[in-house]
């Protein structure tokens, strides 16, 4: 065995797996203040839409500009069953509905108040979701800059619904003041680091299942869809049904990370599901390079690490600074930092035009708007 | 990694969650866990101490909260020039709120456990509040809000120094009662504060015999209202109340005048309009138009007349000064003075010296009330003037202590429930 094939062999991913586990699982943990933990808990959640982002743009071409949706779907169900489990057990109504109504409680509240009708909710209803307005769409063979805008919409207005329904949605304010979570005190730091730990594990877990699918027959021909749907469609699959579940298992995603972001953070409100945090998820991906497999996870983490810590220093400079990297990478590297070495590699061998040039490893970008 | 190792890995951890579950983490009814967190950071042996400004320097907020901003600093340099807190200068740490509730929560988080500063002043929206609470509460720490809001609220961990709804509403109620109003539309942005100090209107109008004739809500930012003036001019009350907020009271306004309404034939009484956004709106759209506040610039007081100059001094002449800026420049104040008055810096000291701490505001005198954490206040109604600033028209003439759950009226009995 040689060394390349050692580096990207099956036991350079189990390594890898384990590395991960042991940075965030253990050394994390004893680095990082409770506060910064939590923090780093944060990125996770949003690393987790980004493997379905590197999955559903990255792979299968469909541009996501509206996983805000899918993620608030999943957060604001956790939120819901969370409220409903804080309410007095006099009335039963959560305490911000009883401040601004009397009407009680909604009654598609109700189902919520099951921990176990929610945590069903949280993965069916993104994927049903998902499937409804995959079918619906790419059966009709919209694609491209049209799926992108459709799908920005539904993020714009599903903000726009939950800020005009205070009553029953928390309006602007959102979802805030959890007690606890199925059973345990939020305020426990012993509880908080087992949500963290249930990030990580969530995190891994999705980034195994997305490796599976990208090496799978599956994977192949989501690629084969995004770079020639046509000659996918004569070959006699379907490539509205591909592409479906490739939206379906990313909807999913952004699902578990909004029901884990809701206790972790403490708060989802319409500011965090609606286009700017859609367009700051992709633009995470973009620069970590959509194709791979790490590159999403890597680029989300890094993208959120840096907003918290530039906004702490410059006010206001931190969307300057994520618009300008944004279009260096656009401009400089399609494929994102994941393909900066390659890139390096390239430029040095224009250079030196004598050395014949290596073929690199990045997967085609062509076509995959 | 095959499937079968990837599900082994995934097994492993889940148990080991499952373990860290059920083995050491405190049940939502063992109460007793909250008190651990509650341990304080901050450091008072050196000559300086921290304390942290949270305001929204960034997005839709920034606008109004970077004049919050602005008073704070002023506030704390004069403090510093005067020899600080306790022998001890005042270090900023500031924090952008970014005009999003999660941005305040995470920002408020980070300022006590991270920077472990002493107290935090900052916050406008009621989402900004509402989203800060538990962090205050979980953390045992200290939060100035300087803005009105609607009331049936209060927090130990929270000094409210804007008015509560008996310091601004009620007030505002009782001016247009005496004013002949007998019936009232109320327009309003669609959130908690309209929402709240619409239920508390309607419960007003109702034991006073005041006719409410209709109840109109626009989404934040929401700006073609040819629908709602319309309904209002049909339902011909004898005043509106106004509690939209931002750039709709522009367009409102704008289309108020344009369907041939007048202040004089049907007043409206604002509450979210000050001297800062007078301007915005267009003098000519709004002049002569009641509003409801505790301070305008126009206060004839030294204490005013010192700050209103400080203020320019430090900022342009141009600059005007309003409520809510004000409140945030009387909260550092009265910080100040509950932190002389225990001799202390910690939060359960502060606690219990805070009430009866007294300033002399620019507002006229001012002082906390220790069991809800609020400060006693004067209304002033006043009136738009041709220039832009607003003049008293109406005062309550002394002090009116806060009361967040309108326990003190009758008619209110159940808003709180």
């Amino acid at each position: 065995m040689n060394l390349k094939s050692f580096l990207t062999g099956r036991w350079a991913v189990v390594g890898g797996f384990v590395l991960a586990a042991v940075l965030l699982l253990v050394v994390a943990p004893a680095l990082l203040t409770p506060f910064r933990l939590g923090l780093l808990g944060k990125y996770l959640c949003f690393a987790m839409v980004a493997v379905g982002i590197g999955l559903a743009w990255g792979r299968g071409g469909m541009l996501v500009l509206g996983q805000g949706v899918f993620f608030g779907l999943g957060a604001y169900i956790m939120a819901m069953h969370l409220k409903l489990a804080d309410a007095p057990a006099s009335t039963g109504v959560p305490d911000f509905m009883a401040l601004i109504s009397s009407d009680g409680v909604p009654f598609w509240w109700e189902p919520f108040r099951s921990g176990a009708v929610t945590l069903v909710a949280i993965v069916v209803v993104p994927a049903l979701a998902a499937v409804l307005l995959g079918l619906a769409t790419f059966r009709r063979r919209v694609r491209g800059a049209y799926f992108a805008i459709l799908s920005q919409a539904l993020a714009a207005a599903f903000a726009i619904l939950l800020i005009g329904n205070p009553r029953s949605t928390g309006g602007s304010t959102g979802l805030n003041n959890f007690k606890g979570f199925f059973g345990f005190s939020l305020r426990d730091p012993a509880n908080r680091l087992t949500l963290y730990v249930i990030a990580v594990v969530a995190l891994l877990a999705m980034v195994a299942v997305a490796r599976q699918l990208m090496v799978s027959r599956y994977g192949e021909l989501l690629v084969a869809c995004r770079d020639a749907e046509e000659r996918v469609r004569f070959l006699g699959y379907d490539p509205a049904a591909i592409k479906t579940f490739a939206y379906a298992v990313a909807a999913v995603m952004a699902g578990v990370a909004g029901a884990l972001f809701v206790p972790i953070v403490g708060i989802i409100s319409p500011n965090d599901v609606g286009i700017v945090p859609s367009i700051g998820l992709l633009i995470g991906v973009a620069i970590g390079g959509r194709t791979t497999l790490l590159g999403p996870v890597l680029g989300a983490i890094a993208v959120a690490w840096a907003e918290t810590s530039l906004s702490e220093r410059f006010p206001s400079g931190w969307t300057y600074a994520q618009g300008l990297l944004f279009m260096l990478v656009v401009a400089f590297l399609p494929g994102g930092l994941a393909s900066l070495g390659p890139v390096l590699r390239g430029w040095r061998d224009r250079l030196r035009p004598a050395v014949p040039a290596e073929k690199t490893s990045v997967p085609s970008l062509s076509g995959g708007s | 990694m095959n499937i079968s190792s990837a599900r082994r890995l995934v097994a492993v951890a889940t148990a080991s969650a499952m373990v860290l579950l059920s083995g050491c983490g405190a049940r939502v009814s063992d109460d007793t866990a909250t008190a651990g967190e509650g341990t304080s950071c901050v450091d008072t042996s050196g000559s300086s101490v921290k304390i942290g400004f949270l305001n929204s320097r960034s997005g839709t907020m920034a606008i109004s909260e970077n004049t919050v901003y602005n008073s704070l600093k002023l506030a704390a340099d004069q403090i510093n020039a005067a020899g600080g807190v306790e022998g001890k200068q005042l270090t900023i740490v500031a924090e952008d709120g970014a005009s999003e509730p999660t941005v305040f929560a995470e920002k408020a988080e980070k300022l006590i456990r991270g920077d472990c500063v002493a107290a935090v002043f900052g916050g406008w929206t009621s989402s900004s509040r509402k989203a800060m609470l538990p962090v205050f509460e979980s953390n045992n720490a200290l939060l100035f809000y300087p803005v009105q809001y609607e009331g049936l609220e209060s927090s130990k961990n929270i000094f409210y120094t804007g008015a509560t709804t008996n310091q601004q509403i009620v007030p505002a109620l009782d001016y247009l009662k005496e004013k002949g109003a007998k019936s009232l539309f109320l327009v309003g942005s669609d959130y908690v504060f309209p929402q709240t100090a619409n239920k508390i209107i309607k419960a007003y109008a109702k034991a006073n015999g005041i006719e409410v004739k209709g109840e109109e809500y626009a989404p934040l930012g929401h700006t073609d209202f040819s629908t709602i003036v319309s309904k209002v001019k049909a339902a011909g009350a004898d005043a509106v109340f106004n509690t939209l907020n931002g750039d709709s009271n522009v367009a409102f306004f704008k289309e108020y005048k344009n369907a041939g309404l007048t202040a004089e034939a049907m007043p409206v009484l604002s509450v979210s309009i000050a001297e800062e956004e007078v301007g915005g709106i267009g003098i000519g759209n709004i002049v002569g138009q009641p509003v409801a506040w505790n301070y305008y610039q126009t206060i004839d007081s030294p204490q005013n007349k010192k700050f209103v100059a400080d203020f320019k001094t430090a900022y342009g002449d141009a600059k005007v000064t309003s409520d809510p800026m004000e409140a945030a420049y009387t909260s550092l104040y009265l910080w100040k003075g509950m932190v002389e008055k225990a001799k202390s810096f910690a939060v359960a000291d502060i606690q219990k010296a805070a009430g009866g701490v007294s300033f002399e505001a620019p507002e006229g005198t001012v002082t906390v009330n220790g069991d809800n954490h609020h400060i006693a206040k004067t209304a002033l109604i006043g009136k738009i003037a041709q220039d832009g600033l607003i003049y008293t028209d109406w005062t309550s003439g002394k002090p009116i202590e806060p009361d967040p759950f309108l326990k003190s009226y009758p008619w209110a009995a159940g808003l709180s429930g």
